[in-house]
């Protein structure tokens, strides 16, 4: 699908600009380009984002992927893959490191979604 | 102190190798100095050696840098650009990159880029231990270490920080950006819209990954170069694509901008986008005027150009110069640097050096040219930035016309041929739900939290909470010691087995040849036949076989007249080691320095009698020895009576009693029947017989002359083909002082 280059049409409204309105322009337009991108980011997540939080919180890479996937598996993952290390860690009294390593063996899953489904009941 | 420290066991110095098996060891406990960006030190008084310069920075250590070649005729001064120099260095094993990373350092580069092997972007999570990469190196915890580790050694050394740089990109970017915030890694390329286009991952995940990315990026002061220069690489015409570029950088730039980056940590990865024949200059140079003009808070990382670079060396070196001259006629805050063989192979050692020295060169070459030279106000320059700014205006319009970013790329507006808003309909085309890494991206839900510092977007901690990684008692980013440290996954695929192969070799210094890899063994021949190409480069390759090189390959050539010539480049590989405790290497005295021996002479005032004796006509030798042109005897002062040539020994004798000089230089060129060795005898004994052989000293030079055979026949000295004035110069003052005449 061409399109010649019909630059000399297409820029007259840009024509009368000097400089420096051209260049506000181009960052206004921009901005506006840009903005969506950015509120979309700010409320969503991926298994990267969410392994990238277990690494800062001290897992290896291999028990974050071990967490995230079981995140993912169960539904959990919009809560934040830390956000449930952190809970199980609260309900059973454990070092957020430990309650870590039992979610990446596969351990206390049902402990946490128990929890997470408790505090939907309790919000509808 | 921790194993993995430096110590002054580990230092460097400039006659020990790099110590692999030290650097790998401790790397469980090694720790970066130092995190962030650093740019060099600019110097307000710019006086190097006998001149004055306007753009150089502070000097390395004195005796731990390599000067450009010329440098020895202006005291040896070794000035440093102001702007940072880069090196991108990756052959696939880091252990062997790291020994080219010196000689980089050595020669002016402090920013370290490691390109990833092939396929990593879509490598979703961390790679661990050292596997072997291809077309680039597996970025690991590990590797980072050991390459932070060994620069620290290097930076040591030189005396000048080094930036190492990588990527975070890919369907991974936010925990490689954690684990290069971890590590201490100075800089990266981050920018959604390459994942997007070039690596075909889903492009909500790549943008929705980049904000988070970005802020842990900010949060160590790491230094962000944007990916837009790849439009230059991919599009058919790369010069067509420069309003669609402004709009690349824009995005990107903006972007991190409003994730929290601030703009001095926002470079532009920008390239001159064409080369000779094309007029560059004249395309270049606006376009270079028009980002520094748009993009004026943020740093330029000026790139040199890849697209038109092929196998021929010397013609990518002159782009590359041109390329930094539009840096020069404009700004560059980094000058990476292209190697020019890059057209023809993974770059080689000596061509990543030759790439820092281009820059290097050509940086302090053009040093303050626009203290002289300005660019025009008016005329073709500002109405082409004008006219480019304005067609990168209607490209963002058109984006918001169609509906936004993601669908402008579901059309495929990006890496059109056209120039904008011309549309030859070749585009890169992605779909909103396509590529990799696609429907992997879910909402945060209402409660979504992350108990970790530097987290970007929605994150509803507890109320009351300071600090978020209080909720966990510290992240990573705050209490490094919590970083968890993999050392190898493969038995197989590591360094340690890597260099156990060749562990012994090494140790012993066993030499093979080498251009990326220890004792790769390749070898490159350059051959020219008097024939067409085609027959040339079977010729060579014959050669090359019978030479003994395995799996010859033509790596360029060059066609002189089409049947007149061809110059042919083949590479191979050779099997040959060579000991060198087995090669009589003879001792050559150290030279003295120029300086020295004009002091010396004058003080001295040395006289020699210089001839070219029997039936010789040969003066060429003499008078590259003794002429000042040459920068032979006469240069240090030293007084030449010169007879000329098919002179007899005994005239050249009497000459010098007559003269009370303090040596006779003789030539001697023709060998038949070993006259060579006769005139030298000859001279020594006519000098006994007069009683004056400890008046002089006497030395012979010729084609088939060596100091071994000259001393045999009574000489003091003999000096073969290649000598030069210095050498000998350097050994009369020597000898004359040994008599105790000084």
């Amino acid at each position: 699908m061409g399109r010649p280059d019909d630059y000399q049409v297409r820029r007259k409204h840009l024509a009368h600009l000097s400089d420096e309105e051209l260049k506000k322009t181009f960052w206004k337009t921009a901005e506006k380009v840009v903005n969506p991108l950015l509120d979309l980011a700010r409320y969503h997540t991926s298994p990267s984002i969410e392994r990238s939080v277990l690494l800062r919180m001290g897992f290896s890479s291999l028990e974050a992927r071990a967490i995230t996937d079981r995140c993912m598996e169960k539904g959990l993952l919009g809560k934040g893959a830390g956000h449930v290390v952190w809970v199980l860690a609260l309900e059973k009294s454990l070092d957020v490191r430990e309650a870590g390593l039992r979610l990446a063996r596969g351990e206390d899953w049902e402990t946490v979604e128990a929890v997470f489904s408790a505090r939907e009941v309790n919000r509808n | 102190m921790k194993t993995g420290a430096l110590t002054e066991q580990t230092r460097l110095s400039p006659d020990r190798k790099l110590d692999l098996e030290e650097i790998l060891k401790g790397l469980e406990h090694y720790r970066p100095r130092r995190y962030g960006w650093t740019w060099r030190q600019p110097v307000r008084d710019g006086q190097n050696g006998p001149f004055r310069y306007s753009q150089v920075s502070a000097s390395l250590d004195p005796n731990r840098s390599i000067p450009l070649p010329a440098a020895k005729y202006f005291g040896g001064i070794d000035p440093q650009p102001g702007c940072i120099i880069t090196s991108e260095i990756a052959s696939g094993r880091f252990e062997d990159d790291l020994r080219r990373m010196r000689m980089v350092a050595w020669h002016g580069a402090d920013h370290i880029m490691v390109i990833r092997t092939t396929g990593q972007s879509h490598f979703d999570g961390l790679i661990e231990g050292t596997p072997e990469g291809v077309g680039g190196v597996p970025i690991t915890r590990k590797q980072i270490r050991a390459t932070r580790k060994a620069l620290d050694l290097i930076e040591d050394e030189v005396g000048r920080p080094i930036n190492l740089h990588s990527y975070v990109s890919g369907v991974a970017g936010p925990e490689i950006a954690v684990l290069f915030a971890e590590e201490g890694v100075n800089g990266a390329h981050q920018d959604p819209q390459y994942n997007v286009l070039y690596r075909n991952i889903n492009m909500i995940r790549s943008f929705i990954d980049a904000a988070v990315a970005k802020k842990i990026m900010t949060s160590v002061g790491m230094l962000q170069i944007d990916g837009a220069h790849n439009a230059n690489a991919t599009a058919r015409e790369a010069w067509k694509v420069m309003p669609e570029l402004l709009v690349q950088h824009a995005i990107n730039c903006l972007y991190s901008e409003k994730v929290g980056m601030p703009p001095e940590l926002i470079a532009l990865s920008t390239v001159p986008p064409t080369a000779p024949p094309a007029p560059c200059i004249r395309i270049d140079l606006p376009y270079a005027v028009a980002l520094r003009w748009l993009f004026d808070k943020y740093k330029m990382r000026a790139q040199m150009n890849t697209r038109y670079i092929e196998s021929d060396l010397r013609e990518a070196t002159v782009t590359h110069v041109l390329n930094v001259l539009i840096s020069r006629l404009t700004s560059a805050d980094i000058q990476s640097t292209i190697t020019p063989d890059e057209g023809r192979n993974i770059p080689w050692h000596y061509n990543s050096v030759a790439a820092v020295e281009t820059a290097k060169q050509a940086l302090l070459g053009m040093d303050g040219l626009t203290e002289m030279v300005r660019l025009k106000e008016d005329g073709p320059l500002r109405e082409k930035v004008r006219e480019l700014a304005e067609r990168a205006v209607l490209f963002l319009e058109e984006i918001l016309e169609v509906g936004g970013y993601f669908t402008a790329l579901s059309r495929g507006f990006f890496v059109d041929s056209g120039l904008y808003p011309q549309r030859v309909g070749d585009g890169i085309v992605r779909e909103k739900d396509g590529g990799v890494g696609a429907e992997t991206v879910v909402p945060r839900d209402a409660d979504y939290m992350a108990p970790v510092c530097y987290h970007f977007g929605y994150n509803a901690l507890p109320p009351g909470t300071d600090k978020p990684c209080d909720l966990i008692g510290g992240c990573t980013l705050c209490s490094p010691e919590k970083i968890i440290y993999i050392d190898e996954l493969d038995e197989e695929d590591n360094v340690h087995v890597r260099l156990g192969e060749t562990i012994e070799p090494r140790r012993k210094g066993v030499l093979r040849p080498e251009v990326e890899w220890y004792a790769d063994g390749v070898v490159s021949l350059t051959v020219f036949y008097p024939v067409d190409k085609v027959r040339a480069e079977h010729a060579a390759l014959a050669l090359a076989s019978r030479l003994g090189l395995e799996n010859p390959e033509v790596i360029h050539s060059r066609v002189m007249h089409p049947v007149e010539g061809t110059l042919v480049e083949v590479k191979g590989k050779t099997r040959i080691d060579i000991d060198p405790e087995e090669l009589a290497i003879p001792d050559v005295p150290a030279l003295l320095s120029e300086e020295e021996i004009s002091r010396e002479a004058r003080r001295k005032g040395i006289t020699v009698v210089a001839a070219t004796v029997g039936e010789d006509e040969h003066s060429v030798g003499m008078r590259e020895i003794i002429d000042i042109k040459h920068g032979g005897l006469e240069k240090f002062g030293i007084k030449c009576i010169y007879l000329g040539t098919s002179v007899p020994v005994e005239k050249v004798v009497d000459a010098a009693i007559e003269a009370g000089a303090d040596a006779i230089l003789i030539s001697t060129i023709i060998t038949h029947g070993d006259v060579h060795r006769q005139n030298m005898k000859r001279l020594h004994n006519l000098c006994l017989e007069k009683g004056v052989r400890d008046r002089f000293i006497l030395v012979a030079g010729g084609t088939q002359v060596s100091d071994e055979i000259a001393r045999e026949v009574g000489m003091d000295a003999g000096f073969g083909r290649g000598a030069r004035g210095i050498e000998v110069a350097s050994f009369l003052v020597n000898k004359l002082r040994d008599r105790g005449e000084g």
